[in-house]
């Protein structure tokens, strides 16, 4: 097995990872920050599948404003939880 | 026994897409070659940028009416917000941001020239932008957007009126955004320059119109 199979193996079970654990985590704040993390990793396969313009637009749509959107979602709705108890 | 009966299905139907996708049949049709074969007359360098502004226009004028379409609509409908709190911005954030933001926007105008012959384009460069803006405003240094003034409206529908100004004055020659060879390479610049704009500015606004 040559490297790069051995990096793909790893990035495609990342992958999988990250996305059940994004789906089954019970706090809403580790599911957003995996969520993230999950964006990350698909931005590396998208530059391994050799297209990189999607690995781009992924890494700052899908992992950073997404993300920060997410976060933002979630500071608020702590923030109302908050307010009513 | 029901779950390990799911389990079963479950993992039955992974390993038949994974025997699909290992056999995929050769597409119907391979346009990999029509694209190379008119690079030359389509006013860009990179196969993408190419496909994106030129052979496809249309498509991306539409999608950019789209995202102008979502913005309005978020802007109609008039998001309630919580009464900001004024928050003290941490040093050590706002240093970051003021650090960062310099970079995030040479990178920026970097993509979208580059877009022209290697990866990158508008939209990645709107969206960086959009991410710096973002950034500023979860740093304390910029407030929600909550009254779009005249410049701002203008700036979200530039990129889509430039395209737009674009595709009429080209109608005369008879087909939708079809660029004269010569002048195409300025023409998608002057767009792709709109688009960042704009895209910049909805992108960001999804988060700013939407946050104290």
């Amino acid at each position: 097995m040559t490297w790069e199979a051995a990096f793909d193996f790893l990035l495609a079970a990342g992958l999988v990872w990250s996305t059940w654990r994004t789906l089954t985590t019970r706090r809403l704040d580790r599911a957003i920050v995996l969520f993230i993390a999950f964006g990350l990793l698909m931005t590396l396969a998208w530059a391994r599948l050799s297209a990189p313009d999607i690995g781009l637009a992924e890494a700052a749509i899908g992992a950073g404003l997404t993300g920060a959107l997410l976060l933002d979602a979630y500071g608020a709705l702590s923030g109302q939880r908050k307010d009513i108890s | 026994m029901k779950r390990l009966a799911v389990a079963t299905a479950a993992l039955a139907f992974t390993l038949a897409l994974i025997s699909a996708m290992l056999e995929l049949p050769a597409p119907a049709i391979d346009l990999r070659g029509p694209v190379a074969a008119q690079l030359a007359a389509s006013g860009v360098d990179h196969p993408v940028t190419a496909v994106l502004l030129n052979y496809r226009g249309y498509d991306t004028l539409l999608e950019i009416a789209v995202l102008l379409l979502g913005v309005l609509v978020i802007l109609a409908v008039g998001v309630e917000r919580p009464a900001a709190a004024a928050e003290q911005p941490d040093p050590l954030l706002e240093m970051l941001v003021r650090l960062a933001l310099p970079l995030m926007i040479v990178v920026a105008v970097y993509l979208l020239w580059a877009g022209a012959f290697r990866p990158g384009g508008a939209f990645q460069a709107g969206a960086v932008l959009a991410a710096a803006a973002v950034l500023r405003h979860l740093a304390g240094l910029q407030a929600g957007w909550a009254a779009p003034g005249p410049r701002l409206r203008l700036g979200l529908v530039a990129g889509f009126v430039v395209f737009l100004a674009v595709a009429v004055a080209l109608l005369a020659q008879g087909a939708l955004l079809q660029y004269p060879p010569a002048q195409a390479g300025i023409l998608i610049l002057a767009i792709e320059s709109a688009l960042t704009l704009s895209l910049a500015l909805i992108l960001a606004g999804l988060f700013l119109f939407l946050s104290p």
